[in-house]
């Protein structure tokens, strides 16, 4: 974005109106492409769960519609959207309605934190990781006002156990990210993934700096999947148990807002991981080429979404993969496995910066043997 | 131009954090209360943006949207009672209230009025977490370390408050 | 700075006024047969039985609880990580006594069994 502006200052010299009415409207339109394209990521999203799980299920998944399928998730919309619009009577009206907004807003508002690639950044936050936790503590409440508002059982029960394991979750997620920051030193994506740039290739990515980070990052991705509610940790919503968790009253296009906030949770939180364990938009191969800056840029954001898409892949391989946990197993695993780690992790990750003034294991090896 | 949005953003902003505020006193649900409690907090983090407090913006909306409306909340739910809740006691002590809230009243605009509010110019903006970082090292040491104190308090007092529910007794 | 965080505020915008926009095509789009089963609350086909706030356990209660007080230690954890290296083996010290000191208090809770979920 921030090129947009200087662009804009440079052509017309100064902010007049007519530079400040085109940048307002560059970034609406810049706001409804991100929207699109989240959109149709959460839409093909639900088309890789359905053939991934029948992959791994030996079946054959959606191949109807479109070819291999593909198109399955435009015709879920269009139902969806045809749907009629149920609003139960027992409800609390005015939270019921407000509830699927307020998760899909924050889901949304995520993106535009994330740097997917050099120069393609919507807004440069200096507190980049910082806002991109707070924005998802958004979604908490999201959850409990479906659950409350819904006044059904499944519910209340799906929203009440939701908050409990989000916010549980969230701390091991804070403190796991802490082992990269004391070696970036910033919370900004971009810069986060710059440090990361080097000439040992992939071995410069934080995860390979020292084993405490190594520990960080399985740490992290495991609070990362119960943040977002993920088999084994999809209790929640528990479809053989709880019907739909906090969703269960939720019919329509309602119902796909919070389904499309569930997608685009797990590409942030995939996306989190990516920059700032697994080199972000960097790849040996593309930082040496010497092509035309926006060429560079394209590949950056096709290795970013890459990386992160891999994830997303691993996410889902757990989800068809491993039964569910219990909710007592849940709330161990939270507090008394990942906690104690990550706490260690962090003075751990501390001790070994200071002995080994903030070198990482590859510079280490490189200097012993030369 | 540019300044004309800014401030536009800024009275929404003010208008959303008093509106909801006045939602949250006036409403007659108090779940409906609490949940308006987002929008005030929201748009408080929305005001320290403008105060280029992007650090603390960013905290307000984890630690108050994420953690005290989530307690709220909870806290909120417990209760038995949650529509047209009577909040007015009966007591006969309106009168004495009125004049303790009048005096306060008088004294807080007094204040306001008064001081000698300390006015800086615009400033650029810029990264405000390396600096809090470095001053809760260096000159507010000694506050920063009574905070983990504090907050040990608060964790101990936490368990004393449900004790009983933490081991219920063995029933049958 | 001011200028990162409108984009921020832009697509909120755009996205409640879309999803708004949604739902109310969605609205007269689709049929309208309500009927008194079809707007009651699902309890597995059967009707509703009781009433459905119930009073839940207060470790819901304690959970938020816990998670406050761990959330503002991460959140006084941020600005220090920020600038470890400028503080050196002083700051890793002073904020060893500082998790050191929640330390003792996350032990005390678990001795006293109120991490356990049961």
């Amino acid at each position: 974005m921030q090129f947009a502006i200087q662009w804009l200052v440079d052509k017309f010299s100064f902010l007049s109106p007519i530079s400040i009415l085109l940048l307002i409207s560059l970034m609406f339109i810049v706001g409804t492409v991100v929207l699109l394209l989240a959109m149709l990521y959460e839409g093909l999203g639900t088309y890789a769960l359905r053939k991934i799980g029948g992959d791994i299920q030996v079946r054959i998944g959606p191949n109807r519609v479109g070819p291999v399928g593909l198109l399955q998730f435009l015709a879920d919309g269009v139902k969806l959207f045809l749907k009629e619009d149920i609003v139960p009577t027992v409800v609390d009206k005015k939270l019921f309605i407000l509830a699927p907004f307020i998760t899909f807003a924050a889901s949304c508002a995520a993106f535009v934190a994330l740097s997917y690639s050099d120069r393609l950044v919507i807004s440069n936050l200096n507190i980049g990781l910082f806002y991109l936790l707070a924005i998802s503590s958004l979604v908490v409440i999201g959850v409990i006002m479906a659950g409350w508002a819904s006044n059904s059982k499944w519910s209340l029960l799906g929203g009440m156990r939701a908050a409990a394991q989000i916010v549980s979750y969230e701390i091991p997620i804070g403190l796991s990210l802490l082992s990269v920051i004391l070696i970036t030193q910033s919370l900004n994506m971009g810069e986060i993934i710059r440090s990361q740039s080097g000439g040992w290739g992939i071995l410069n990515w934080h995860i390979f700096h020292n084993p405490f980070v190594f520990i960080s990052f399985f740490i992290y991705f495991t609070a990362a999947l119960a943040e977002v509610n993920q088999t084994p940790f999809d209790l929640p919503e528990t479809e053989s148990e709880l019907v739909a968790g906090y969703f269960t009253e939720y019919s329509g296009m309602r119902f796909g807002f919070f389904f499309m906030a569930e997608w685009g949770e797990i590409f942030i939180v995939s996306a989190i991981a990516v920059t700032l364990f697994l080199g972000g938009w960097q790849l040996p191969i593309i930082n040496n080429l010497d092509i035309h800056i926006y060429l560079k840029n394209l590949l950056q954001l096709g290795v970013f979404l890459g990386k992160t898409f891999l994830l997303i892949y691993l996410m889902l391989w757990i989800r068809w993969t491993l039964p569910r946990l219990r909710v007592d197993q849940i709330m161990y695993m939270c507090w008394k496995v990942l906690l104690p780690f990550a706490f260690f992790n962090i003075i751990g990750t501390g001790l070994w910066l200071l002995i080994f003034k903030g070198k990482g294991i590859p510079e280490l090896v490189i200097q012993l043997f030369s | 131009m540019e300044g004309i949005i800014y401030k536009i953003v800024f009275y929404l902003f003010a208008v959303l954090t008093v509106g909801s505020a006045l939602v949250v006193v006036t409403s007659r649900n108090i779940v409906h209360s609490a949940f308006a409690l987002l929008f005030t907090f929201f748009g408080v983090a929305g005001l320290y943006v403008f105060l280029s407090a992007d650090f603390l913006a960013a905290t307000q909306v984890l630690i108050y949207v994420g953690g005290i409306l989530v307690l709220i909340l909870f806290g909120v739910m417990l209760t038995r009672k949650v529509f047209d809740v009577k909040i007015f006691s009966g007591a006969g002590q309106v009168f004495p209230a009125a004049v303790g809230v009048a005096v306060i009243f008088f004294l807080l605009a007094t204040v306001i009025v008064k001081t000698p509010w300390h006015l800086v110019g615009e400033r650029a903006m810029e990264p405000t977490t390396a600096e809090i970082g470095k001053l809760l090292m260096t000159d507010f040491l000694l506050p920063f370390e009574v905070a983990s104190v504090v907050l040990l308090a608060a964790l101990v007092g936490a368990v004393i408050l449900i004790r009983k529910e933490v081991r219920p007794p063995k029933v049958d | 700075m001011l200028n990162e965080y409108l984009p921020i505020l832009i697509l909120f915008i755009i996205n409640i006024a879309f999803a708004v926009g949604i739902i109310i095509f969605s609205h007269f789009l689709g049929p309208r047969k309500s009927s008194a089963e079809k707007l009651s609350p699902y309890e597995s086909g059967v009707p509703p039985v009781g009433d459905t706030r119930i009073r839940f356990s207060v470790k819901f209660y304690l959970i938020a609880m816990l998670f406050i007080v761990f959330d503002i230690e991460v959140v006084f954890m941020y600005p220090w990580a920020v600038i470890f290296k400028k503080l050196g083996l002083f700051g890793f010290v002073e904020m060893f006594v500082f998790i050191g000191i929640l330390l003792i208090g996350y032990v005390y809770v678990w001795k006293k069994g109120a991490l356990k979920w049961e």
